[in-house]
């Protein structure tokens, strides 16, 4: 015989979809936000998420590297995912060695610990960002004020979470136009929730998520925010004003898009999916409305990171044939 | 478009030869007939070495009632009854035949008149089909007339004929529906009357338009019979999968078979089978195969008769080109790759594909993700990741409660993981495993009753 | 200091609740439980490898414990000294059971079983047994993707790159058996453990007749039968084309090792012996052997005598063992 033939189990085809493949696409879909992130806050951007990208890959390869036997996987994009993600949570004025000890927190602790990319049972990215605002608290909520800002004094500095929760302005003070194109105070990835949108369907098109998840959050803190508004006693405009300013400020879209959606920390099932994404949501909203904090979505996924691991062991997919 | 309700992928389809009409093989000088071409029993050899053998001779008998009796697909010699390597390099017992002419044995029709009208009763057309050998040549290769045989209590409702031909590449059903239509329309009425039922279905994949007209156009003229078009999804060639495509009803999990929800199902070409072997009295020596590949310099159809060496059909398409190949006897989802080219074409190899360079070689695995796409893929509702990683932990009974036994091995997890994790040869491993201890309990507890 | 103080003031006494409530629930709920299981488990080596057919060494402790006739249970990896230990201490018989070691056999190297294709599937030898004959043209041989490796919890099988093949490190193995279970092959076997690691065993498994196992490898058993002849033990039988060498009956004598024309009779821990000198062979051998020299002349009554002679042999094993050596330096 001529040919030296390859013998394997069926099957024998594999998809073009590789782990690099779709830590790549996450990472173009975050490129908008990254560019309308740039023009609004300036160059510090770009600082910012370098700086972020670099640790992140860094910390990977050198605990690879030093602690894990097996090859290196810093080629499979994840870690460069996390980079882009935990800068997308910072100030852009936030100084270079704060970033460097988020990155470490979110891949040596979050991620590297656990096993790496697939065995970490938290957003490593949310990890960092949440240690970073217990641990510097000022630095992290000190944000800069959009280059070119118009009509938005009123905010001083304050994001517009903060400012309608202290009561600075009212939910309607701020056009939907700024909070979609992002001209308010705010960390890198959640201004641009236009942006964010169009990266979620680049997502969606290349076929990385499917849109469970991302719009259950979204849908359950608009109901959410709209019986709220109702038991308050609200009428009128603000019943429709509030639901759409909570989906629009904040970290509201990056989260549901990109956070949530990260694989290893998500349930199995689309049903499982559900039940996170409500759980989500249902926080984000309690936090923002009875907590301290004016942001609610990085706690609220994270808590809700601790409950896949019993979502993927109660939810189980609907098995064929089975009534 | 009707569709089965989850899971389910969508590979590039590759149909290659859908174009080319079926040809016939020249006879090979030498054939070697395995006594194990279907599910069960091996057939009992009737000939020993030296005996001179017409074509469509009976050679070996059905070893019990799951088993198929095997004919001669040549006539000539019989040179010996021994072990002879198969596609996989295991020695098998095969009838090996050297060819001499084409004498055909007495009473078996090879002319192409159709003959519509089938006056048998439902038992004697079952007991025509059990005498011809035939088994679903789709690549299951279950005895057709087992099948056929409806149990007590069970009541069939309709036939499903299978013609979705889901597995990229392959197009011998395809064409069987194009140049046998009228012939597999008489058949599904043979079927229909066999298991005493009014209604059959024909589901064809849209992706073969033309094949979908032609049958339509047939089976006006024949009562009951129905041409059903479905949305391209792999594995919808798969029994469960095409059940609830068609009728919208679900098989439950094993031990339940198909006619628990009433419904028979059949290959295109199984059932052209069964209209020769029934009016024609022509046992099944020969089958439609398709050797492909984008390699190959002329893919083709090939009418080729049962025992034809894998090496000689390569031959015919070409020759196997000179780089690293993956030889595959079936389609490249389902279909078992090969070491031995001299092995033979049995009843259920409906194709040769022949994958090169990186097409031929699995890409380099990496950690699960967990992105859940073979969760999503699976047609049948599991957790391959899970059941992958709890049969590598020797965990039966936590596969065995996470219904591993449903798995129908269609590929579907393994060939959509991004991680390029072998999923599937774990979980068919676990399957194996647990169907050996559940076989075992069933023998530990029969005595006690 | 004020507010210190009621601080630790509230923890103590918090402390304190707890640990009476613990204790109450502790009381109420304690399973009783014979406490020599768990000295038994003590004695055990702690290895939870599960070659006694237990899930664990308690397991194996409490059965030990519970059953009356323990006769049936040996922990491989403590071997019979712990199994004697645990017996007086319970007051009941032990099991004797003789030392084993794992032994694989295969000798398709690299070398002498070229590869016909390559595998790219699940690396499991579980899995590539399933689906076809292996990388070779063998049937019946290892197919190196080291199953056995991955079952021994005692890192006494590793697989040896430049032949393909697992290796045992006699003195970590403890026979548990795990390594013969995991190979799907059926080709690691569990035989007597002679004093130094030696061992003569025919290294193939395969059934295929003479011819086609040459064709696949060359260091395969063809069936030829001529170790049969050689040996004076009646040791070896010949079966499905294979030779098997009956560890029990087997006094290293070694005569087969140099009849074997492919090889396929492996000698470990010791030299082989001097090639063709047919004659000198007899006299040079242990007193055993010498013995059954008579037999040829008379097989059928005299092969009674070696079996009995065989049958007496366990008690005298051990030192017979130790002067064939000692003769030969």
């Amino acid at each position: 015989m001529a040919n030296k033939l390859i013998v394997s189990p069926a099957p024998h085809v594999q998809t073009a979809q590789s782990t690099a493949r779709i830590m790549r696409d996450v990472v173009i879909a975050l490129l908008p936000a990254l560019v309308v992130s740039t023009v609004v806050f300036g160059a510090d951007v770009l600082r910012v998420t370098a700086i972020s990208v670099v640790a992140c890959v860094a910390f990977e390869y050198l605990i690879q590297k030093f602690m894990f036997r097996g090859p290196l996987t810093i080629s499979n994009w994840s870690a460069v995912v996390t980079g882009v993600l935990l800068s997308f949570n910072l100030p852009a004025s936030i100084p270079w060695w704060i970033v460097v000890i988020g990155a470490f927190v979110a891949i040596a602790v979050a991620k590297m610990t656990f096993g790496g990319l697939g065995k970490n049972p938290f957003n490593p990215a949310l990890v960092g960002r949440v240690f970073l605002l217990i641990a510097y608290p000022v630095q992290m909520t000190t944000w800069p004020m959009p280059v070119r800002s118009e009509a938005l004094d009123a905010l001083s500095g304050a994001t517009p979470l903060a400012a309608v929760k202290h009561g600075i302005v009212g939910p309607d003070g701020l056009g939907v136009q700024h909070l979609l194109l992002g001209n308010m105070p705010g960390s890198l990835g959640e201004v641009a929730t236009l942006a964010l949108l169009v990266g979620f369907v680049y997502l969606l098109w290349r076929r990385v998520i499917t849109w469970h998840i991302p719009v259950t959050i979204l849908v359950t803190m608009a109901v959410f925010a709209f019986v709220a508004a109702l038991c308050e006693g609200e009428s009128g405009a603000v019943l429709w004003q509030l639901p759409l300013f909570h989906i629009l400020a904040g970290g509201a879209m990056l989260g549901a898009i990109f956070m949530a959606t990260d694989y290893s920390t998500s349930p199995m099932t689309v049903k499982g999916g559900v039940i996170f994404a409500v759980g989500i949501g249902v926080i984000t909203m309690c936090i923002r409305l009875w907590g301290a904090y004016p942001e609610g979505m990085s706690f609220a996924i994270l808590l809700m990171n601790a409950c896949v691991p019993l979502i993927n062991k109660y939810v189980k997919p609907k098995r064929f044939g089975v009534k | 478009m009707k569709t089965f309700p989850m899971g389910g992928v969508h590979p590039s389809e590759n149909k290659l030869s859908s174009a080319k009409p079926i040809e016939v093989l020249p006879l090979p000088e030498v054939v070697n007939v395995p006594l194990a071409q279907h599910i069960g029993a091996p057939a009992v050899a009737k000939v020993a070495k030296g005996d001179k053998v017409l074509a469509g001779q009976l050679i070996a008998e059905a070893g019990s009632f799951m088993s198929a009796n095997i004919h001669a697909p040549v006539s000539g010699t019989v040179t010996a009854v021994d072990l002879v390597p198969n596609g996989q390099g295991l020695r098998q017992m095969m009838i090996t035949i050297k060819r001499e002419g084409d004498e055909w044995a007495e009473g078996i029709d090879r002319s192409e008149t159709l003959v519509r009208e089938c006056t048998l009763s439902s038992q004697e057309i079952i007991a025509r089909i059990k005498e011809a050998g035939i088994v679903g040549m789709g690549g299951a290769t279950f005895p057709t007339h087992v099948k056929l045989s409806i149990p007590a209590g069970k009541k069939a409702e309709c036939v499903i004929i299978n013609g979705v031909e889901c597995e990229p590449y392959l197009t011998s059903d395809h064409r069987m529906m194009l140049e046998h239509g009228e012939e597999i329309v008489v058949g599904v009425t043979i079927l229909m009357k066999a298991v005493g039922v009014e209604r059959a279905y024909i589901g064809i994949e849209n992706n073969k338009p033309d094949a979908i007209a032609h049958l339509t156009q047939i089976a006006a003229s024949y009562p009951g019979v129905e041409v059903v078009p479905l949305k391209v999804r792999y594995p919808q060639g798969g029994e469960k999968q095409l059940i609830a495509a068609v009728t919208g009803r679900q098989v439950p999990p094993p031990p339940a078979l198909p006619i628990d929800v009433g419904a028979v199902v059949c290959n295109v070409s199984t059932t052209y089978a069964v209209y020769r072997a029934v009016q024609k009295r022509m046992p099944l020596v020969e089958r439609v195969v398709t050797v492909t590949g984008k390699s190959l310099k002329e893919p083709r159809n090939l009418l080729t008769r049962m025992g034809t060496p894998v090496a000689t059909l390569l031959e015919a398409a070409g020759g196997l080109p000179d780089a690293v190949c993956k030889v595959i006897n079936g389609g490249p989802m389902m279909g078992r790759a090969m070491v031995d080219l001299a092995s033979p074409v049995t009843k259920g190899c409906s194709g040769i594909t022949v994958m090169t360079g990186r097409d031929a070689e699995r890409r380099t695995a990496s950690q699960c993700i967990k992105c859940a796409k073979c969760v999503a893929a699976c047609p049948m509702g599991l957790e391959p990741y899970y059941l992958s990683k709890m049969t590598q932990k020797k965990r039966w009974d936590e596969v065995e409660a996470s219904m591993i036994t449903s798995c129908i091995e269609c590929g579907c997890c393994q060939s959509t993981c991004p991680a390029y994790l072998p999923l599937l040869d774990w979980v068919r491993l676990g399957k194996q495993t647990v169907m050996g201890i559940i076989r075992s309990r069933a023998a530990a507890g029969a005595p006690k009753k | 200091m004020q507010v210190l103080l009621f601080t630790i003031l509230t923890l103590c006494a918090l402390g304190i609740l707890s640990a009476v409530i613990l204790y109450f629930v502790a009381q109420k709920f304690r399973v009783e439980e014979d406490p020599r299981i768990d000295e038994v488990e003590k004695m055990l080596p702690g290895a939870n490898c599960g070659g006694c057919g237990f899930a664990g060494c308690r397991g194996m402790a409490d059965a030990l414990v519970k059953q009356d006739d323990i006769s049936n249970l040996f922990c491989p990896v403590g071997g019979g000294d712990c199994m004697k230990a645990i017996a007086s201490y319970l007051g009941k018989a032990a099991a004797e059971k003789q030392p084993e070691v794992a032994t694989v056999r295969c000798g398709g190297t690299c070398e002498k079983r070229p590869r016909t294709n390559e595998y790219n599937g699940a690396r499991s030898c579980a899995v590539a047994a399933s689906l076809y004959v292996g990388e070779t043209g063998c049937a019946y041989g290892c197919l190196g993707f080291g199953d056995c490796v991955a079952a021994c919890t005692f890192d006494a099988i590793r697989m040896n790159p430049q032949t393909g093949l697992p290796e045992v490190d006699p003195d970590k193995c403890t026979a548990c058996g795990a390594c013969v279970k995991a190979c799907p092959k059926k080709i690691i076997e569990l035989r007597k453990k002679w004093p130094k690691n030696r061992a003569v065993y025919v290294s193939c498994v395969s059934k295929d007749k003479g011819a086609v196992v040459m064709k696949a490898c060359k260091a395969g058993c063809i069936g030829c039968g001529k170790c049969v002849k050689v040996c004076s033990f009646g040791a070896i039988i010949v079966e499905n084309n294979l030779a098997y060498i009956d560890p029990q009956k087997c006094k290293l004598c070694r005569k087969c090792v140099n009849e074997c024309p492919t090889g396929a009779i492996r000698l470990v821990g010791m030299d082989p012996l001097p090639k063709e000198p047919k004659t000198p062979a007899a006299p040079k051998a242990a007193p055993a052997a010498e013995k059954s020299a008579a037999v040829k002349s008379a097989p059928v009554a005299a092969k009674a005598e070696t079996v009995k002679a065989a049958a007496a042999a366990p008690a005298t094993e051990k030192p017979a063992a130790t002067q064939t050596p000692s003769k030969e330096s």
